[in-house]
């Protein structure tokens, strides 16, 4: 996949929001693409909610900040609820509705539902329901090669956690599956 | 020149400043720059540099002052208000002629203000870092790439002058992870310091490194000279990017992350058939006047887009002799403009509503 795609991920602090954010943007590096990941930081991190941005691009990217996004990832009711209305007509929001029981109100935008973290807990693999959203937003979006997303993990995990590699690739199939 | 990986802003400017060959660090945490310091934490001590957490920013730049004179690559980082508590030291290193770099990751202010970005630190490191006659060489990043670049460039150009060079990020730039090559490794860039107060080995005279001069005369002719060392900077160091200003009726000066936002406004614009450009100031000081004044014929009009309340408004009208009206845009306090913002700004003045005239 080309063009631009403006990509918000929001949700609890510890929720692996802004891992999910880089091994997006570590694809689109993989895929030679320009990328920018921009977290949000300080105390509304430590306060519960955390979100970063994500811009791939086949131009250089202008604002890092994604105010109008084509897909939004909500993992909890307060991002959906703050980010919903920003999302631009046309465009995705994925939301774990094992955490979140509302709805996307939107009638203009595609809604994804996806159990993330039922179904992580229910494969043993507690923590993980950002990769399972992260699958279904690669079955969703294709915004890459399914071999270019497994060099974007790769790449992202660092040397010393290099175990966890194997529950996130099953994480991310069972998203690609769900 | 290696493979690309991500890197946050803070760490490649730490990076880059080892692959640079700075083997000294002295500094103070604070938000949002500590990954400069936590990084340096963690490299200095593995290639035999020096990584010092000074008890305050005062004893920091200190530090940086003396490792300087001793003719060392040094720097230190902080953000807005960190920067406001070495501005006697600051003073002292440029008035000793002594070069070093200084890293503001900037947040809103006044006071404590807050840790989001800003650019409200403009007039400090343009024009008053410290009492005193003296100017810094001023580096605006606007990518991670770029501050890679410009931590380099910083040190060559602030040894080649004898003074104190700047890069002036802010929290968005220094937290954002992008896309960077880093440069090959640069050993020994402490050769060629004959002014050094390194040891003389019974072999010359004393160097002595010093900002005190009691008489006035002697201290005028001192300052005298450095301003004509700052005359050919500004002849020949002044650096910016131009995009689609060519053809622009409408031309936005931005630096660093409001450059950014202004880059989409000006693709944003350009769609909807708008004459507009950008011109992105890389050097704060000198101010890329040359780069402004070339398009002062056929602009009809300036927005100074800013994460502040307009500071380097004056220096635009000034660069173009106030030949053509130069309007404002911009947020404050830490929050980031965004593109639409922007964008709303030019459409109003393609319909001829400026503010000024």
């Amino acid at each position: 996949m080309t063009g631009d795609l403006n990509i918000l991920l929001a949700g609890f602090g510890g929720q692996g929001i802004l891992f999910t954010g880089k091994v997006i943007a570590y694809a689109g590096l993989m895929g030679g693409r320009e990328v920018s990941w921009l977290p949000s930081y300080g105390p509304e991190m430590r306060g519960g909610t955390a979100n970063c941005s994500v811009c791939l691009s086949d131009k250089t990217i202008g604002s890092p900040l994604v105010t109008m996004p084509d897909v939004l990832v909500a993992m909890n009711l307060p991002s959906l609820e703050k980010f919903e209305g920003d999302v631009v007509p046309g465009g995705l929001i994925i939301v774990d509705s094992s955490i979140i029981s509302k709805k996307v109100s939107r009638s203009d935008v595609r809604a994804v539902y996806v159990d993330a973290s039922n179904i992580a807990e229910s494969n043993g693999l507690k923590g993980a329901a950002n990769m399972i959203i992260l699958g279904r937003m690669f079955r969703e979006t294709g915004f890459c090669s399914a071999e270019i997303l497994d060099k974007g993990l790769q790449k992202s995990i660092p040397p010393k956690k290099i175990e966890l590699l194997g529950n996130n690739r099953k994480a991310i199939q069972l998203g690609i599956d769900s | 020149m290696g493979e690309k990986v991500l890197m946050k802003g803070n760490e490649a400017i730490a990076e880059a400043a080892i692959a640079a060959g700075c083997r000294h660090f002295f500094g103070y945490p604070i938000t949002p720059q500590t990954e400069v310091a936590a990084y340096m934490s963690k490299r200095m001590p593995k290639i035999g540099g020096v990584y010092l957490q000074g008890e305050s920013e005062v004893a920091s730049i200190n530090m940086v002052l003396g490792a300087g004179a001793a003719g060392v690559r040094v720097m230190t980082s902080t953000s807005s208000p960190g920067i406001s508590l070495m501005a006697e030291g600051i003073s002292y290193i440029a008035g000793s002629d002594v070069p070093c770099l200084i890293v503001n990751v900037q947040r809103g202010g006044p006071g404590l203000g807050g840790i989001q970005p800003s650019q409200a630190d403009y007039y400090q490191a343009t024009k008053a870092s410290g009492h005193g006659d003296f100017q810094m060489l001023v580096f605006a990043p606007s990518t991670v790439q770029e501050m890679v670049d410009l931590v380099a460039g910083a040190f060559e150009l602030g040894d080649k002058y004898r003074m104190p060079a700047m890069i002036l990020s802010d929290g968005m730039l220094g937290q954002m992870m992008e896309p960077v090559e880093l440069p090959e490794k640069r050993e020994n860039p402490e050769d060629n310091k004959p002014w050094a107060a390194s040891g003389h080995q019974n072999k010359r005279g004393h160097n002595v490194i010093n900002s005190l001069y009691i008489d006035p005369h002697e201290l005028e002719r001192l300052v005298v000279e450095r301003y004509k060392k700052y005359d050919a900077i500004k002849e020949t160091e002044q650096r910016a990017e131009e995009y689609l200003a060519d053809d622009a009726e409408i031309i936005i000066v931005a630096f660093g992350a409001s450059s950014r936002v202004s880059r989409s406004a000006v693709d944003m614009a350009r769609k909807q058939g708008i004459k507009a450009g950008l011109v992105r100031p890389i050097t704060l000081w000198p101010f890329p006047e040359k780069f402004l004044a070339k398009h002062a014929g056929h602009a009809k009009v300036f927005l100074s887009v800013e994460m502040s309340m307009g500071q380097m408004v004056d220096d635009v009208k000034l660069a173009i002799n106030c030949s053509r009206p130069v309007e404002f845009f911009g947020r404050t306090g830490g929050v980031i403009p965004t593109p639409k913002e922007v964008l709303e700004q030019i459409v109003r003045l393609n319909g001829g509503g400026y503010r000024c005239r």
